[in-house]
């Protein structure tokens, strides 16, 4: 079976002027498909300018990068789009909602820009088996304004599924959320890992990292580590287990 | 993404900012507005003036005398002594395609009857006179060609000088005097109306040119010959006629001008016209400014939609929006705004020239044409002023535009 990502000696360097800045020193990688990455590092290891490169939103300036068995290094910048939206599904840190737009109609965004058009009462019955996936299926005509952030970023998710991609790619999903909604997203994430769907995320949070299967580490554009997590923690079994907050007195 | 779907997506950004669309609207919708009244107003002057023309006859063709030196001394325009009877029956004789010919002339006398009196125009002319500018009579009969060689007193009256001396009363067969000359009315024109040049075409008697100059005016010399040819193509042959005709009968050598005008009235109606085509122009121009100055506006508010969007832009592009879709995006964005502030323009004008033609007084005409073309030309407005914007936005890079704040 061809592996989801394949990295050979991938470098990206980024001149400012004369100043040249490697912001990747040739890293190799291959991730399978199933799997549930966590890629660490702190900020300038190179961690945001591998998530551009998987996400196919950037080009490495030297080595090939196979995206399910496709080479996406030489594709221009229409074809790197159609790859993203078939292949990639995006979760942000900052949700990056369509303001203004309903739940159900952030999740059909995707499918809008399908280069097979796809009838319209298709694309509204795939959204709404993608809420509820996440758990949201009765708050599709929310606005996000009125949903909290952890619910935001759960039909971020949705909207990251509905293609039915290979990749599921998060870049710190739970940097903008407390702990508990940080365990409950990232439950989400692991039932849909159970379900077999890949997924590789940015963190640099060490607690949110143990929900992942492996964990790659990088430092100075350079992959450091690259291990299996011994103990894996269940999203599940935290939540249950997590000490109830103080409840403010009553007046 | 479909267009129908790029459609909405543009009408529901345009709702969201709602003042801030209509006021960029109100540019297109005055210079639209403007364009459709302005062609309106000048359309309907335009219309007028052609059916004054209309009045003035069919294929008919002028001759006037013209300036003559003496001496170094110009006489004014009209002013020579030039054009004799003979002229006229010469033209009526010899030149191809002429139809009828009128030796014209004229003097201002006062006309009374009874105890009215009336200061007006007396024309002498030949019976095709009526023929050729097209003028028929209400009641009574023309006089003919008897009339003329025996110099009878008879006239025809035009409706407004048969207004003031009649009033109500029947005036065919009544005694008119002319510098105390007895005229029998013998027919009354049909009313004409204001000519070009603003003068009040009914205000006339005509009378038999022989009868003018042997008892009114003592002078052989016409002021005007009409002449009427077989065809509007025919024109420019008569007019060259007429010309080579009598530069002939004058003696007038190869390097002198003419002491005589033709002018045919095509030329007369371009004259009239010339004027209100340039104000038109002038109108027409000045709105196409306020078009343009609407334009702008438009580019302006599109930049500032484009940056304010830059999140949602990028937000697009990594979902995998092709730079091809977020550059319909903005443009059917602009041109959905340009062609909405067209069609209100458009109702506005119609509005404002319905408005004048009403309570001004003012012809106005619009035309689908005019209609039409104001509405592409507000929708190119909007596909030219967001082509910048909506191509700077198609541009940007996603990495950054995800990291704008």
């Amino acid at each position: 079976m061809t592996p989801v990502l394949q990295l050979e000696d991938v470098w990206k360097t980024y001149s400012s002027g004369d100043v040249q800045v490697h912001a990747v020193r040739g890293v190799s990688l291959t991730v399978a498909r199933g799997e549930f990455v966590a890629i660490m590092g702190s900020s300038g290891s190179g961690k945001s300018t591998m998530m551009n490169i998987l996400g196919c939103l950037d080009r490495p300036t030297k080595g090939t990068y196979l995206l399910d068995g496709v080479d996406v290094s030489t594709l221009d910048r229409d074809q790197r789009a159609d790859i993203r939206n078939q292949k990639i599904g995006f979760v942000f840190q900052g949700f990056n909602l369509l303001t203004r737009t309903s739940a159900v109609e952030n999740v059909e965004l995707p499918m809008m820009y399908a280069r097979d058009p796809i009838p319209p009462k298709e694309m509204r019955k795939r959204s709404m088996e993608a809420l509820e996936m996440v758990g949201l299926a009765n708050r599709y005509d929310h606005h996000p304004n009125q949903l909290s952030g952890g619910q935001q970023q759960r039909v971020a998710i949705a909207r990251a599924l509905v293609n039915r991609p290979a990749l599921i790619l998060a870049d710190e999903p739970t940097g903008n959320l407390d702990s508990r909604t940080s365990i409950e997203i990232m439950e989400v994430f692991q039932n849909l890992n159970d379900s077999g769907i890949t997924i590789a995320m940015v963190t640099h949070e060490v607690d949110i990292a143990r929900f992942n299967k492996r964990q790659i580490v990088m430092r100075d554009g350079l992959v450091r580590s690259d291990e299996l997590v011994a103990d894996r923690l269940n999203a599940k079994h935290e939540r249950e287990h997590l000490p109830a907050l103080p409840e403010p007195p009553a007046a | 993404m479909t267009l129908f779907a790029t459609f909405r997506l543009a009408l529901r950004a345009l709702q969201r900012n709602k003042l801030r669309s209509i006021l960029t609207m109100l540019g297109i919708v005055i210079g639209v507005g403007a364009v459709v009244a302005m062609v309106g107003i000048g359309n309907g002057a335009k219309a007028q003036v052609e059916a004054q023309i209309a009045t003035l006859g069919q294929n008919m063709i002028l001759v006037f005398p013209g300036s003559v030196s003496s001496g170094g001394v110009h006489s004014g325009s009209g002013g020579a002594g030039t054009l004799k009877l003979e002229d006229a029956k010469a033209i009526e004789a010899e030149v191809a395609d002429v139809v009828a010919v009128s030796p014209g002339c004229r003097t201002n006398a006062q006309v009374g009857y009874g105890n009215q009196n009336w200061s007006t125009s007396i024309s002498g002319e030949s019976p095709d006179y009526f023929e050729i500018r097209q003028w028929t009579l209400v009641s009574g009969a023309s006089f003919n060609e008897q009339d003329l060689r025996a110099a009878a007193k008879v006239a025809v009256i035009g409706q407004t000088v048969a207004k003031q001396l009649f009033g109500e009363e029947e005036p065919i067969g009544q005694i008119i005097r002319v510098k105390n000359v007895p005229f029998q009315v013998v027919g009354l024109l049909k009313a004409k109306g204001t000519s070009v040049m603003g003068s009040d075409q009914d205000d006339v008697v005509v009378v038999p040119y022989t009868t003018a100059q042997k008892r009114l005016i003592g002078s052989t010399l016409l002021r005007m010959i009409s002449v009427q040819c077989s065809g509007e193509d025919r024109t420019n042959a008569v007019v060259q006629g007429i010309t080579d005709l009598l530069r002939q009968r004058h003696r007038i050598g190869q390097d002198r001008e003419n002491d005589f005008m033709v002018r045919s009235q095509q030329e007369i109606a371009e004259m009239a016209t010339a004027t209100s085509k340039v104000l038109r122009m002038l109108l027409g121009a000045i709105a196409s400014v306020s078009l343009v100055v609407g334009g702008i506006g438009i580019m302006n508010i599109m930049l500032v939609s484009v940056t304010e969007r830059t999140r949602e832009i990028g937000i697009r592009i990594a979902i995998g929006a092709h730079g091809v879709d977020i550059m319909s995006q903005f443009l059917i964005e602009s041109v959905t705004l340009s062609s909405l502030g067209g069609i209100i323009g458009i109702l506005i004008g119609l509005g404002t020239s319905s408005l004048l033609s009403r309570f001004a007084g003012w012809p106005t005409l619009t035309s689908p044409d005019a209609i039409i073309v104001a509405f592409l030309f507000s929708a190119a407005v909007g596909v030219f002023f967001g082509l910048y914007p909506a191509r700077k936005a198609a541009a940007l890079d996603p990495i950054d535009a995800l990291r704008y704040e």
